[in-house]
């Protein structure tokens, strides 16, 4: 069944079975690779993308529940690495191994996008369903920071 | 400088310089002697290379070393570029290519920093004398006069960059390794300073290629069915409701490799991940489950309990324990017992393997931690010569110890060998947590007595586990994988008796993060810990007593064995002690608990600081000091001891494999829960400053994380705890 969507700004026909994932559309279908299998039940977060701006666990998502809407992949995030949380992410030396931090960027994206000046409390609940096994925990809490205090110095 | 490691790693160096064929570019290769290859001749003269520079000057290090998070690809290239000269913002870095001129490619145990620390310098301290020697010739002076910074040879205020030099450099002698000169530290301009990682921005972007990212034309995808009892077999198998599905090629069963311990199972090959494992829910298998399938975490306690209630194997002997436990008052006698589960590495990509075959050669991508066995693996089982076949090895996400295991690779090359198309092997999270190489499972029993004056008269360590050994060399003792510091006790004690005997159990086991270390650092240092408490002392001043004056202990079962340096051990102690306000009152149901620990040859004091209520104990702050030798990459260093800090914490507050019917019960996150971000400390770490060889940090943070939290604990309730995970009536 063909299903069609926009996908960082650019509109994405793909014919699969409509219960197969978002998660595997994005990585084996349109081999847009950022997006990470993790769990495949949504318990890590590290299938996090955006579908009309709402932080949305991937591996769970049917693709016939994405027809006709915005998805936001990090890959879309930005071409130049200049999104206030990468440039944090970077500064703050977050990641180590890399592989939950994509699903990591995107939920502190969604973060800041709903309270741009949350507290340390704020950020650790917005991120404590997103599952790091290399200890990143407490440089993303202050690369969100970081980020957060940037992007309020802008506005 | 200590030349501990050159002594180990030079022997058989070679240093081999060529033309590159694209254009004039300086190569200078390494051979370093690998590790048991005693069967086998030293490659000579390969032309590969640590260091390439172009003639417009750019400049490319190659690190031969897996990068899982650990930042590796920044820290072996920085030594490289320190004794090169090279200004790092014309340095890039690249993978090494499987080749043993790298030396072992194996990454684990810490160990790459300690084992090539010597080694690049040297490499780095040749190219650099080539240079200048080029230099020299072009200016006519002597090369004493010349020296090197920014990528540059300089005499005076002449300047001659790098790559207007590379083409007449690479035609000049290759220095002896050995005689090199090395910069003197002091003179270090990266090694010592905090540099961003190499891979952090590609991390941040979702470039960063990993196992599972590769994609290749053409290319296919693969799960495999196998059997949820550890151990067990296909007995039949009926595919045809799987086969119908569309987009599904091919199912067929691949064999058990049981010298890689490998499983076999039914193999499910389809256009996309997806349909592989919907096809794969579909087969219907019959198992033959074996005898693990009778196996249980309660079985296996009862295993326990009968192993230390028996005679067991008396490893070492000194002094007369039971002598001075009899003779010991009753409430200077600690007599406990401490419980260890098995835990899964857990890594956040489960295992994977891509890997194409035409024609004789072979095309790998491996997320792995030895690449070098990947390709031996490969070779086996496709009968394809290792010199044709190609590894690439991709960042890794997460291995801890999981991606050092032959299974994977060999089950991708199985099914590899009858697709025509190149095949992505993928584990779901499920396979990666039932089929892990899970830490051993422990029990100990401890009996032990301190005198009057704060001796300790008595250290009688009676230890079963499910060992390493028995999985990967049976011929070995048993317990030559589990002692760690128990034949090393950095502790004085007037007798010290230690027993080991193995428990039976069907379920595998391997190297987790810090290995041995893991389990032996919670037993030592909380039971030093209850000593302290006997004794009626403080248990840092306790600590720093019985470590006793400035000594080396050595080993007492492997004289190979580095000696521990008890100096080393208190200076970590001392500042963790300071660094975290030791002895400064706290408020009721708060506790601060310190240990101290030594792996791969680094030593680290952890101290944490806890609140429990209402039977949860919130962990609110670590602190911790290191003393790994000279620090290469100082944010390098305290980004891994956060990370270990954390992996530790997870396996002290919330994951543990438990087994029923002979399987894992945690299949996935929602069962094997981790340390949220909300759960996690105010973590610190400090650096010792100092001069000595430099040691590995990926493991050491780890073993004395759990001990320091259950010594908080006892200090704000006076509860101890000697089962981990705890629980929370433990607490209660």
């Amino acid at each position: 069944m063909a299903i069609s969507f926009e996908l960082n700004g650019q509109r994405r026909t793909v014919d699969v079975d409509p219960k197969t994932p978002l998660l595997w559309v994005l990585r084996d279908t349109l081999n847009l690779t950022g997006t990470k299998y993790g769990c495949g039940i949504a318990a890590c977060g590290a299938c996090t993308v955006h579908i009309e701006g709402e932080p949305a666990r991937a591996c769970v998502y049917p693709i016939a529940s994405v027809a006709g809407k915005k998805v936001t992949t990090i890959e879309g995030l930005s071409t130049d690495l200049s999104h206030p949380i990468q440039k944090a992410w970077i500064a703050e030396q977050v990641p180590q191994c890399g592989y939950c931090q994509s699903g990591q960027i995107m939920a502190a994206v969604s973060l800041l996008k709903k309270n741009p000046s949350p507290s340390a409390a704020d950020v650790d609940e917005a991120m404590s369903s997103n599952i790091c096994r290399c200890g990143t925990q407490q440089r993303m809490r202050r690369a969100v920071l970081k980020a957060a205090a940037e992007m309020g110095a802008k506005a | 400088m200590s030349t501990a490691t050159t002594n180990t790693l030079s022997r058989r160096t070679a240093l081999k310089k060529t033309l590159q064929a694209a254009g004039a570019a300086l190569v200078v290769g390494l051979e370093l002697p690998r590790v048991k290859a005693a069967n086998e001749k030293p490659v000579v003269n390969p032309l590969t290379s640590w260091i390439k520079i172009d003639q417009q000057g750019k400049i490319t290090l190659s690190y031969s070393k897996s990068e899982m998070g650990q930042g590796i690809s920044t820290s072996l290239p920085m030594i490289l570029a320190e004794e090169l000269g090279a200004d790092w913002k014309d340095v890039q870095v690249e993978h090494a290519p499987v080749d043993r001129a790298f030396g072992p490619q194996g990454t684990g145990g810490s160990g790459s920093i300690t084992t090539l620390y010597t080694p690049l310098r040297q490499a780095g301290a040749a190219a650099r004398t080539m240079l200048i020697a080029a230099a020299a010739q072009r200016w006519n002076v002597n090369p004493s006069q010349c020296s090197v910074r920014e990528s540059a040879v300089w005499h005076g205020n002449d300047r001659l960059g790098f790559g207007a030099l590379v083409e007449a450099a690479s035609q000049m002698p290759v220095p002896d390794l050995a005689s090199v000169t090395l910069k003197d530290p002091a003179e270090f301009q990266l090694i010592g300073k905090s540099l961003p990682r190499t891979d952090i921005p590609a991390k941040t972007n979702g470039s960063a290629v990993f196992g599972l990212d590769v994609r290749v034309p053409n290319m296919v995808f693969a799960v495999v069915a196998r059997c949820p009892v550890f151990g067990g077999k296909v007995k039949t198998f009926d595919s045809a409701d799987a086969k119908a599905m569309k987009g599904v090629l091919d199912i067929f069963e691949i064999d058990p490799a049981p010298e890689v311990h490998s499983l076999g199972g039914v193999a499910v090959v389809a256009e996309t991940t997806y349909i592989a494992m919907q096809a794969r829910n579909k087969l219907k298998i019959e198992w033959d489950e074996g005898p693990a399938a009778a196996e249980s975490s309660e079985t296996l306690r009862k295993e326990f309990r009968r192993v230390v209630d028996s005679p067991m194997k008396v490893i070492l002997n000194d002094g007369d324990a039971q002598a001075a436990l009899n003779d010991a008052p009753d409430n200077k006698k600690v007599a406990c017992d401490y419980e260890l589960p098995f835990q899964a590495h857990a890594t956040m990509e489960p295992m994977n393997c891509t890997v194409h075959l035409t024609n004789g050669r072979a095309e790998v991508w491996a997320a792995h931690q030895a690449p070098d066995m990947v390709q031996m693996i490969v070779s086996k089982v496709s009968g394809i010569e290792p010199k044709n076949i190609q590894v690439h090895t991709t960042f890794m996400g997460g291995g801890f110890g999981r991606r050092y295991q032959g299974d994977f690779p060999t089950e991708a090359t199985q099914i590899a060998k009858r697709i025509n198309r190149p095949v992505q092997l993928v584990w779901s999270r499920e396979d990666d947590m039932m089929h892990d190489f899970y830490r051993p499972a422990s029990y100990h029993r401890m009996n032990g007595a301190v005198d009057a004056k704060g001796n300790i008269t008595a250290w009688h360590h009676k230890y079963t586990s499910t060992p390493i050994s028995e999985w990967f060399s049976p011929n070995a003792a048993p317990e030559s994988s589990e002692l760690g510091l128990c034949s090393q006790l950095p502790y004085l004690t007037n007798s010290y008796k230690l027993e080991y005997t193995p428990a039976k159990s069907h379920v595998p086991r391997a190297w987790w993060r810090s290995v041995e270390a893991s389990v032996v650092g919670f037993v030592i240092e909380s039971y030093v810990d209850e000593l302290a408490h006997a004794a009626g002392m403080d248990p840092y001043e306790f600590r720093m007593r019985v470590l006793g004056q400035d000594r080396l202990v050595k080993d007492a079962l492997d004289k190979q064995e580095r000696p521990v340096d008890t100096a080393r051990f208190k200076g970590v102690l001392q500042l963790c002690a300071e660094k975290g306000n030791w002895g400064k009152p706290m408020a009721a149901g708060q506790g601060r608990g310190i240990a101290c620990h030594y792996a791969f040859h680094s030593y680290v004091a952890n101290l944490a600081e806890v609140t429990v209520k209402n039977g949860t104990v919130k962990v609110d702050r670590i602190v911790s000091a290191v003393d790994i030798g000279v620090p290469v990459n100082p944010d390098g260093i305290r980004a891994q001891v956060e990370s270990a800090i954390v992996y530790g914490l997870t396996a002290a507050l919330k994951s543990e494999i438990t087994i029923e019917n002979g399987r894992a019960v945690e299949s996935n996150f929602n069962k094997f829960p981790t340390l949220s971000m909300k759960e996690t400390p105010l973590i610190e770490v400090h650096i010792v400053p100092s001069t000595k060889a430099p040691t590995g940090i990926g493991e050491p943070g780890l073993p004395p994380t759990a001990p320091a939290l259950a010594n908080a604990i006892f200090a704000a309730t006076g509860k101890r705890i000697r089962k981990l995970p705890i629980r929370r009536e433990d607490l209660a």
